[in-house]
């Protein structure tokens, strides 16, 4: 079971040197190529949720190197929750992206990227050290680079440079707390650095612990720091754009849910931090959603905001509240990456996907309307979808801990969500458009779109559904999920192993 | 020794940060580069006092330098290295299309933003012509 560890990272990276090899000759090789190496993905990622959740954690030292020389990589059940979830979104959106044809047509470098950032998604979740997780982002934020300028229109440039530019910097600033956390302790290894760390003197420990959250929560777009998502995201090309918006931010929040629970012990664990950063992302989120008149770009602010509520349940630090984020997250990656499929799709049937030029797509297409409306009710957290299942999870933790404040405003921003929600589905899906499209819109498939496009949004969508209809047992595994991360010792002794 | 390079890596990082907030992508680039030089100088100073290569079976184990640091910090100049290319190209392709490499601001912004005036020119003229009513009301 061990050797299927590294399995989901190495996979995507050999198919995407194939992927550039047969590129030039055909694209049907590629298609194949993509397709296989993330359908074996996927399939491993379940084979090691299972193995983690049956078994123990599954560890692989690479190269043969003891833990803390050499780099570890390890599968709990959350790194199974988040690898199984990311396949499957990468699975869906390829297939999506081909249907659609576009840029992945167009450009040969599409699918050896896509696989690259598979790889770079897979190993940040699986890496057991802290240097290497800084080269697994910096693989994942490559590929995205060339994925979010492919095209190269005025538009992706500009907000492209943007993206880089913020993220290079986010980069270098994790290069600094690593050198600083390596003077330190003398180690990268999560492991040994869990057990390192609280030996520091109390200052230094909640220094590391703060300048780690500021690191990733620029990938994560918290508030302060989310300014560059909502103008980069909605203008890379559509399936791009959804796969950004699933994973990406969510590959962040799993980083800081690792570091702060892992390293950090419970005395220098910023909580109080964490809740008014997410009460503000929460509410600066949503407010910017409303503001807006793109579907893409209230889709964009309302990542943001779906953040704060990961954020709000980390940073309670109890189990309830743990299980709680775990099951947010993955039902999120799946919402919001059918939400911006479905844009994708509104995008070409009506030519644009501003609210004031698209319009009564619903007597058209009633079948993007039906693929809408089942994501945007959960993602508002109506009952009895899974999102309301998610946030009835934090919202009780959030009770449980007496964080009524907290708790207030995300009941205040989750009424919002409903009324951009509707937004959305009066602009697209009702009424009649008070401005001309861009484009032209194509209305020539009866169904509202290629049946390939369709049938990859309508999977992503039914995953949604089945979360709500297996809430009961995902649940109960992101409580297992949880108690494994309040037990940071586990995690040691699985990595470590023996050692004194 | 230590001193002078963590005061080199503040130089360093401090000329960076402000060319970042330059407006012309050809600056920020050069701001992206020192603020990369300034982490990796630094990751350098973190294996403390410098020694002998590590090399195994020549000199004194107790007397080597860490090899660790310099490892990553090779690494993250190779990535650092890589990216900024990909931002070179970027602003080539950005000078290509508008003959200019200023990063603008976001169209959607600056679109909300007059919006607004829109909006507070419609609600300015309503009341013009309310206060006009109540004028020829009184009369």
């Amino acid at each position: 079971m061990n050797a299927l560890v590294p399995l989901p990272i190495v996979i995507p990276l050999l198919a995407a040197a194939v992927s550039v090899i047969v590129g030039r000759r055909s694209r049907l090789a590629q298609r194949m190529i993509g397709v296989l190496a993330l359908s074996m993905t996927t399939a491993i990622s379940i084979a090691l949720l299972i193995g983690a959740d049956r078994s123990n954690i599954l560890v692989t030292q690479s190269g043969g190197w003891p833990a803390p020389i050499g780099i570890s990589l390890v599968v709990d059940r959350l790194s199974g929750i988040m690898l199984v979830t990311s396949a499957l979104m990468l699975l869906a959106v390829l297939l999506f992206a081909i249907g659609q044809g576009g840029v992945e047509r167009n450009h040969v470098s599409f699918h050896p990227m896509y696989l690259v950032l598979a790889s770079g998604v897979a190993a940040s979740l699986t890496t057991g050290d802290l240097f290497n997780l800084f080269v697994a982002f910096e693989m994942m934020l490559a590929a995205s680079y060339v994925l979010i300028t492919m095209g190269g229109r005025a538009d992706q440039v500009r907000s492209g440079m943007t993206y880089v530019v913020i993220s290079l910097v986010a980069s270098t600033f994790f290069v600094v707390v690593l050198a600083l956390i390596y003077t330190a302790t003398g180690t990268v290894n999560f492991a040994d650095l869990a057990g390192r760390i609280p030996q520091l003197p109390q200052g230094t420990q909640v220094m590391f612990a703060v300048a780690l959250l500021v690191v990733f929560g620029i990938k994560a777009g918290l508030f302060p720091l989310f300014f560059w998502l909502p103008d980069s995201y909605p203008t890379a090309p559509g399936p791009v754009t959804a796969i950004f918006a699933g994973l990406l931010t969510k590959v962040g929040v799993y980083a800081i849910i690792r570091t702060q629970t892992l390293l950090f012990p419970p005395e220098s664990q910023p909580g109080t931090l964490l809740l008014v950063v997410a009460a503000l992302t929460m509410a600066v989120g949503v407010f910017g959603a409303i503001a807006q008149d793109d579907m893409k770009r209230i889709l964009s602010f309302h990542i943001v905001s779906q953040i704060g509520y990961m954020i709000f349940a980390l940073g309670l630090f109890t189990v309830a509240g743990l299980a709680a984020a775990v099951f947010y997250t993955f039902n999120n990656i799946i919402l919001k990456t059918s939400l911006l499929l479905v844009a994708g799709l509104v995008e070409r049937r009506g030519g644009s996907s501003r609210l004031s030029e698209v319009g009564g797509l619903v007597r058209g297409a009633p079948l993007l309307g039906l693929l809408f409306a089942l994501p945007a009710l959960s993602l508002a957290g109506l009952p009895p979808f899974g999102g309301f299942v998610a946030k009835f999870a934090v919202f009780d933790a959030g009770v449980r801990s007496s964080e009524w404040v907290v708790v207030g405003v995300a009941a205040f921003v989750s009424l919002l969500t409903l009324y951009s929600m509707t937004k959305i589905w009066a602009g697209v899906f009702w009424g009649d458009p008070d401005e001309r499209p861009r484009q032209r819109p194509d209305t020539s498939d009866s169904l509202g779109g290629p049946a390939l496009m369709l049938a990859s949004t309508a999977a992503v969508v039914v995953i949604g559904v089945a979360v709500m209809v297996c809430a009961r047992p995902l649940y109960s595994l992101s409580e297992r999920a949880a108690t494994d991360l309040m037990e940071p010792l586990r995690y040691v002794a699985a990595v470590l192993g023996d050692r004194p | 020794m230590t001193v002078l390079v963590a005061f080199v890596a503040a130089v360093l990082v401090g000329c960076g940060t402000w060319l970042l907030l330059q407006r012309r992508l050809s600056r920020i680039i050069i701001g992206v580069g020192l603020l990369g030089h300034g982490g990796n100088l630094l990751l350098m100073t973190s294996g403390g006092r410098r020694g002998t290569a590590p090399l195994i079976g020549i000199g004194d184990p107790a007397g080597y330098s860490d090899p660790l640091p310099q490892a990553l910090a090779l690494t993250a100049i190779v990535i650092t290295f890589g990216i900024t290319t990909f931002l070179l190209a970027l602003g080539f392709r950005s000078w290509q299309l508008t003959n200019d490499d200023v990063v603008e601001d976001d169209v959607e912004d600056r679109f909300i933003s007059h919006r607004e005036q829109v909006d507070r020119d419609i609600a300015d003229e309503i009341a013009a012509e309310a206060a006009q009513a109540a004028e020829e009301d009184r009369r």
